[in-house]
């Protein structure tokens, strides 16, 4: 399962999807708006994707993540909109038949997020707002 | 021959369009469609990022030789999660 969506994320949803009767492990990991960054009082993160891309990277990613590391299923669902502080803006479950494999693989999905899938984050803040990431750094070709 | 831009996130709001339509000639490369759409969208030029460049949602660089119907996205510095 590998989805963006506008609604709330369902960590249940996401936990059903990976269970397996060969798994030994389920790792998640809730990516969360904090009310802070860099000084700045977070009133709350507003999130853009390019879809389609988006869905087929995280599937992209996924499918890296089943060559590097013996796991079971995998489920990652990314939240576009405003997403407010505490509330989850992505979820990623990974069942494996061993822990080490989960956890490897969950850490890889985040990492690889926030590096190569179309999504972007505006922070609303106290005074301003600003999309995180742009902020520095060169024209550069991939 | 005609491509499809769509624009997103600082890019969007820059450009002040989520998508354009672009009349280029054959061959164009995506590097070429980003040099014209500057001088189309001149705030789109103090941009100083490190831009990726995506066709029909996939990442290619950027000489690649565009297409009649190609789906073009310039994509600023992602940040998800």
């Amino acid at each position: 399962m590998f989805r963006v969506t506008r609604n709330a994320i369902d960590l249940q949803e996401l936990v059903a999807f990976v269970t397996d009767p060969e798994a030994g492990a389920i790792v998640t990991f809730i990516g969360t708006t904090r009310n802070n960054n860099e000084g700045r009082k977070v009133i709350a993160l507003d999130y853009e994707a390019y879809p389609e891309m988006a869905e087929k990277e995280l599937k992209r990613l996924g499918e890296e993540a089943g060559k590097r590391w013996r796991i079971r299923r995998m489920a990652i669902v990314h939240r576009i909109g405003p997403v407010q502080i505490t509330e989850p803006s992505v979820i990623i479950a990974v069942s494996a038949a061993h822990r080490a494999d989960a956890f490897e693989a969950c850490r890889f999905a985040i990492e690889e997020i926030k590096k190569s899938v179309p999504i972007w984050k505006k922070e609303v803040f106290e005074g301003g707002e600003v999309w995180i990431g742009t902020q520095s750094g060169q024209p550069l070709n991939r | 021959m005609k491509v499809k831009v769509k624009f997103f996130a600082i890019l969007r709001e820059r450009a002040g369009a989520a998508e354009a339509a672009k009349e280029i000639r054959e061959g164009s490369t995506v590097g070429e469609l980003w040099e014209l759409l500057q001088r189309d969208y001149p705030q789109l030029a103090p941009v100083r990022m490190r831009l990726l460049y995506a066709v029909n949602q996939d990442y290619v660089n950027a000489d690649y030789a565009l297409k009649e119907g190609d789906e073009v996205v310039f994509v600023p510095p992602v940040s998800g999660g």
